[in-house]
């Protein structure tokens, strides 16, 4: 009687649960089904869309016409730029404060984290004045500046909860047992530092990818990434649904697969350990 | 361990993102500090001269100015509403038994990783739009007038957008709380008799109202700064029905070309984030000892 009961909730939670999964996915199913289609089958009714033809020629105008390719290079540079230059300065930062914590570490872990807090609108007219004066506008460079100083505190942050959980003892005993303290490095800590690293690496990239202040405000054409491409469609010529689809798909489709696989290191990463 | 040999070498690993953090906060803000108090058009063929406080009695005075901070409070207000309470709704769903939890949980959280400006303008033509977009569609299917989503109800229409965006996060938030909820202690109680009411407000809730502070806070932070999402639908519009604090002072300053208004509004934006990032900080401090 209670197994049939249960089993009865637990289907009906099932078809509740996937009903507003579909939903709430439903509008990145849609501009994937329609990516597929034709300009002028995409403007019609859902279901005639639907029923029309499948063709691949909105990826292949998105290319030829609007060079998709130029556009995504610039993202990855920028985004792994910002992220991996974030790391290197990072990692030390992390590292000394998560095993050699001095009085005032708490302080500055909460100083660095303030920055993150500064809306971008306060300081956007020096930067793009001087970005201006110098010529960084517009460039690659100047954008992976950008995005490493918005990145480094969340990477210092993440990295440092992910070093504060390595036991110190284990470094004392592989001390005791003799090893050197490049061994100690090579063999005892990287191995149990590179798990956090990665999962940091990941989702600053993610958030780098993503960002779409700077990007906006500071690209035009040669150094543009993804979201200014796709911010060029929101005053397009002609129809544009199909193409916008398939450009979108594009756009999203790496870092939804990467999120998928950072989750949990997500919540860690932006509640800056606070729900883990 | 700490040997003052290696409090030394700390330092000088923590020295370069210190120094650096230290020149990318303080030297554009202070900058923008003193832009807030000149004469400063760069349309305006005239030698640059100080204003004092004008900058700033001419942004509090301005009726869009007024006007930003509501819609900037309504966007930020209406997004915490949907996306808590649906975040809890989800996260207590999702939580329970059910058949395929891994797919559901990767459909549910992928709005999440979908860039501002593709969410934004997907939404706008490929369902709000009054012609060809879906609602319209349904709305014509079923005999209605399609409504017009973001000229007849531009904020609504942006909150919907940014709700979106950012139910995942909170439900993702809300249910690794609720996972590592204490079962025993559930039990335990059920054993003493407590219903499945009282249980879940006088442990769930008890539970969970910690990380629904910190969705509430970091949201906040994020959401006083949408800009992308304005950009690409309404740019601001129709109007100024949704022009926020953010977008005001990028009008002002990257499009009006007046940089002494531009960074007074500025100005103001940092002292209202820093109203709101100071009750972030305590609690993610006192979660720092914990």
């Amino acid at each position: 009687m209670a197994r049939s009961t249960t089993t009865k909730s637990k289907v009906i939670v099932t078809i509740g649960a996937w009903l507003v999964g579909f939903l709430i996915f439903f509008p990145i199913l849609w501009i994937f089904l329609m990516s597929f289609h034709t300009e002028g089958d995409a403007i019609k009714s859902p279901f005639a869309m639907l029923a029309s033809p499948w063709t691949t020629e909105a990826y292949q105008a998105v290319q030829t016409q609007n060079s998709y390719g130029k556009f995504f290079m610039n993202s990855v540079v920028i985004s792994v730029g910002s992220t991996v230059l974030a790391l290197i300065i990072g990692i030390p930062a992390a590292w000394s404060m998560a095993f050699v914590p001095g009085k005032r570490t708490k302080d500055l872990l909460m100083w660095m984290l303030s920055t993150k807090m500064m809306p971008a609108v306060g300081v956007l007219i020096p930067l793009y004045l001087g970005f201006k004066v110098t010529g960084l506008l517009d460039t690659r460079t100047g954008l992976v500046a950008i995005g490493t100083l918005i990145n480094l505190p969340i990477v210092i942050w993440m990295l440092y909860t992910y070093f504060k959980e390595i036991p110190v003892e284990i470094l004392e005993a592989a001390r005791m047992d003799g090893a050197s303290l490049s061994s100690e490095i090579l063999y005892v800590l990287t191995p149990m530092a590179l798990p956090g690293i990665a999962s940091t690496m990941l989702l600053n990239v993610i958030l780098s990818w993503n960002e779409a202040f700077w990007s906006l405000q500071l690209t035009t054409s040669d150094a543009a990434p993804l979201t200014q491409f796709i911010a060029s469609f929101s005053a397009p010529e002609g129809l544009f649904y199909a193409k916008l689809s398939a450009a979108s798909t594009m756009a999203i489709a790496p870092i939804l697969i990467m999120g998928w696989f950072s989750q949990k290191q997500l919540v860690r990463g932006l509640t800056f350990g606070a729900v883990k | 361990m700490a040997t003052q040999h290696s409090r030394i070498a700390a330092r000088f690993m923590v020295a370069p993102s210190v120094v650096l953090l230290f020149l990318w906060m303080i030297v554009p803000l202070v900058t923008t500090i003193y832009f807030s108090f000149l004469d400063y058009k760069l349309l305006v063929p005239k030698p640059t001269t100080w204003a004092g406080f004008d900058n700033y009695y001419y942004f509090l005075t301005d009726r869009t100015f007024i006007a930003s901070i509501l819609h900037t409070l309504a966007i930020v207000l209406g997004v915490l509403f949907i996306t808590v309470v649906g975040g809890i709704l989800l996260a207590l769903l999702m939580n329970m038994p059910f058949w395929g939890q891994g797919i559901v949980r990767v459909l549910v959280i992928a709005p999440f990783f979908v860039m501002p400006t593709v969410s934004a303008l997907v939404w706008k033509n490929m369902f709000m739009n009054p012609v060809n977009g879906m609602f319209a569609h349904i709305a014509k299917g079923l005999g209605f007038q399609p409504f017009d989503f973001l000229s007849q109800a531009p904020l609504l229409s942006i909150i919907g957008i940014v709700a979106w965006q950012w139910l995942p996060f909170a439900t993702l938030i809300l249910l690794t709380s609720l996972q590592s909820l204490d079962g025993e202690q559930q039990e335990a109680a059920e054993m003493d008799g407590a219903s499945v009411l009282s249980r879940f407000f006088y442990l769930t809730v008890p539970h969970l109202t910690r990380a629904v502070t910190v969705v509430i806070l970091i949201q906040t932070i994020f959401l006083l700064a949408v800009f992308a999402e304005i950009y690409v639908t309404t740019a601001g519009g129709p109007g100024t029905a949704t022009t926020t604090i953010s977008y005001l002072v990028y009008m002002q300053s990257l499009v009006k070309y007046d940089v002494g208004a531009g960074s007074a509004g500025g100005i103001i934006a940092v002292i209202l984030a820093n109203i709101v990032a100071f009750f972030a900080m305590r609690m993610i401090g006192k979660n720092l000892d914990a």
